[in-house]
């Protein structure tokens, strides 16, 4: 055969050859169709726009009249927003923490221990810092035992950790105050000394603060090589090692992460209530952090937020309806939210945003605009 | 041309099976070398037993003068052997692009970055590139998972391709592939890979494509090397006419 017979029989063999490779879009789930540089570009811009609203109306909350106890409310669910948000990290790899209740204690037993002991600093910022950085310090420790498990030995494994805190908090009294826990009298945060009105606004802005700024390292992280190779690992571990990279590793710092963030919730909920307790670190705790993870959805670094804002709410509500029977409420609305958006509360959000810019997409353009099947109909009947 | 990997009488045995019995080659770079032979007769198990995923139990392997043995998987392809898979490997839940953007991300040692974002400009140009040469221009930002076989048969090469290994080992790269596709699959990726330096070893049981594209042929049988050279010597030996063609044809 001859070069040209040959490029020939490849160019026969190759009829159609991109139709060969292109994916059969058919059987794609509609929330799943591909997406565009362009339209990647323009929801990256929408999100961004969201974003700063929702920050602005955040910011705005103070001066709109809310009681404090709203605000306290808001204060909480932002900090355990973010200790949901390190549990969420790890959910992307198909790994369930089911005991971020240690992070969160070993932040909050972090702030109350050192400012027991007479840590000469004693502001807010730097403490919920240290709380971090000490719950990022145990993640370390306990991740390399803990990166070699998947699936239900992962989650029963975290429990055990978390358990075994929580009975040294309790046993070690005369340290840790036992069931009594430990009282968190932060003086100071960011400088600012408050007076007794206006410590609920003080703290709500500087959680507000802290949590926009690490919801921004999530974004960040949650785009980089290791976000993605989390969900690599979620689909084919095997792929990731036979392209060359530990998928021990990439759990183990991601572990680490999620565990600073766990630690660092735990110190801003410590400085908000002001006392601490080994409640902290039981499996309820850390039952309820998975909770809100489902609640929000995964979708975005928004979603936990979301999740534990309604999560809190809904649970103030609901003890104030009917205080025996207020779990039996929870669990409604996140049986609720299961079956009608498995994504989470964030999904819905999505779809809503979704069909609003597909709207005035159609608006702006009728001819070409998403979804308008109508529209399209419409065009050719109206053709002589 | 020198030597890159040379096995010396590797053993495997699974019970009674012997997947891999005293089996002794040498690849030259830049070689293009097909391995043929009949349904279970050790292919698999000796790319296996190169890229580390099992455990030779006799023998040594050597990857540029180096004993390979007792390597991870992942120490294996860092040192520069990749391959694909019978069973294609990928990362179904993500689009084209982004498993291509992975791999890239791995092969430049980026993949513990957690602040710049794996879309780079330059990313995102390569991995475009890349999945070009493999016949992928639209549709990359569908999930890999949409794909039919022979599609994603080639990502999978493509990602293996893609992290510039020193040897390609091919696990049937063109099954799945419908009969009119296979040339048109198979000239894609063997104009690509032997445009580089690579040393690229493929399994493939249509011996007309192996005929059309190896430099060298291996013919397999329970376990061993039957016969080596090129595919007009091995196709005319009749131990491989009545044990492989008879057989596998
Ligand atoms: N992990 C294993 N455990 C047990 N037996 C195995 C294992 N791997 C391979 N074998 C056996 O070893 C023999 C060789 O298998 P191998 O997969 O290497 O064959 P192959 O030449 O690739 O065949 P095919 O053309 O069907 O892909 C077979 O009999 C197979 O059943
Ligand atoms: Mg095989």
């Amino acid at each position: 055969m001859t070069l040209d017979q040959d490029a020939a029989v490849a160019r026969d063999a190759g009829v159609g050859r991109d139709a060969r490779f292109r994916s059969d879009a058919e059987s794609e789930p509609p929330g799943d169709r591909p997406v565009s540089p362009r339209a990647r570009r323009a929801r990256f811009e929408r999100g961004r726009l969201i974003a700063l609203a929702i920050l602005a109306v955040l910011a705005l909350l103070p001066f709109l009249g809310m009681p404090g106890w709203l605000l306290f409310l808001l204060t909480i669910a932002f900090s355990k927003g973010l200790v949901v948000l390190g549990v969420v990290l790890l959910l992307r790899g198909d790994l369930v923490s089911f005991g971020h209740g240690l992070y969160y204690a070993a932040g909050a037993y972090t702030v109350g221990l050192l400012l027991r002991a007479g840590f000469p600093v004693r502001d807010a910022f730097p403490l919920a810092v240290l709380g971090g950085v000490v719950a990022a310090l145990v993640a370390a420790l306990v991740g390399l035992f803990l990166a070699r498990y998947r699936g239900i030995f992962f989650g029963m494994l975290s429990t055990a950790f978390s358990m075994i805190l929580y009975s040294l908090l309790l046993k070690l009294y005369w340290v840790t105050g036992g069931t009594d826990g430990i009282a968190v009298r932060v003086p100071t945060t960011l400088g600012i000394q408050p007076s007794a009105d206006l410590i609920r606004v003080v703290q709500y802005y500087f959680v507000l603060a802290i949590a926009a700024g690490v919801a921004y390292l999530a974004y960040r992280v949650v785009n980089s090589p290791l976000g993605f190779l989390m969900r690599g690992i979620n689909d084919n571990e095997i792929r990731v090692e036979y392209m060359g990279a530990s998928v021990r590793r990439a759990i183990y710092q991601t572990y680490v992460l999620a565990g600073a963030l766990g630690g660092l919730g735990g110190a801003l909920v410590a400085v908000t209530v002001g006392h601490i307790a080994p409640d902290l670190a039981y499996w309820t705790a850390s039952g309820e952090f998975i909770f809100i993870a489902l609640l929000g959805g995964s979708g975005s670094v928004f979603a936990p937020f979301i999740g534990a804002t309604v999560f809190e709410m809904v649970r103030n509500y609901a003890f104030k309806l009917s205080p025996y029977t207020w779990q039996m409420l929870l669990g409604s609305v996140l049986l609720v939210i299961i079956l009608f958006a498995p994504g989470g509360l964030w999904s819905i959000i999505e779809r809503l945003t979704q069909r609003a810019a597909a709207r005035r997409a159609a608006a702006a353009d009728p001819g070409t605009g998403a979804g308008d099947d109508k529209g399209r109909g419409w065009a050719l009947s109206s053709k002589p | 041309m020198g030597v890159v990997l040379e096995a010396v009488n590797v053993v495997r045995h699974f019970g009674a099976v012997k997947a891999c019995d005293d089996l002794s080659v040498q690849l030259q770079e830049g070689q293009t070398v097909g391995i043929v032979g009949p349904n279970g007769s050790g292919k698999t198990t000796f790319v296996n037993i190169v890229t580390g995923y099992v455990k030779p139990t006799g023998g040594q392997i050597r990857f540029k003068g180096d004993s390979i043995i007792g390597l991870e998987p992942r120490k294996i392809a860092n040192l520069g052997i990749t391959r694909s898979f019978q069973v294609p490997q990928l990362y179904t839940s993500l689009t084209i692009l982004e498993n291509m953007l992975i791999a890239l991300s791995i092969r430049s040692k980026q993949q513990w970055g957690f602040w710049r974002p794996l879309r780079s400009a330059a990313r995102l140009e390569e991995a475009s590139r890349l999945l070009a040469d493999f016949g992928f221009t639209d549709g990359i930002d569908h999930k890999a998972s949409t794909l039919p076989e022979g599609g994603r048969k080639l990502l999978d090469v493509a990602l293996s391709f893609a992290l510039q290994p020193t040897i390609l080992l091919l696990d049937e790269p063109t099954s799945g592939v419908s009969v009119d596709d296979k040339f048109a699959v198979m000239d894609t990726l063997m104009g690509v890979v032997k445009h580089s330096a690579i040393t690229a070893v493929f399994i493939e049981h249509d011996m007309d494509v192996v005929a059309r594209y190896a430099d060298r042929v291996l013919v397999f049988s329970e376990g061993t090397i039957l016969a080596d050279g090129t595919s007009a010597e091995v196709f005319a030996n009749p131990a491989v006419r009545t044990h492989v063609l008879g057989e596998g044809v």
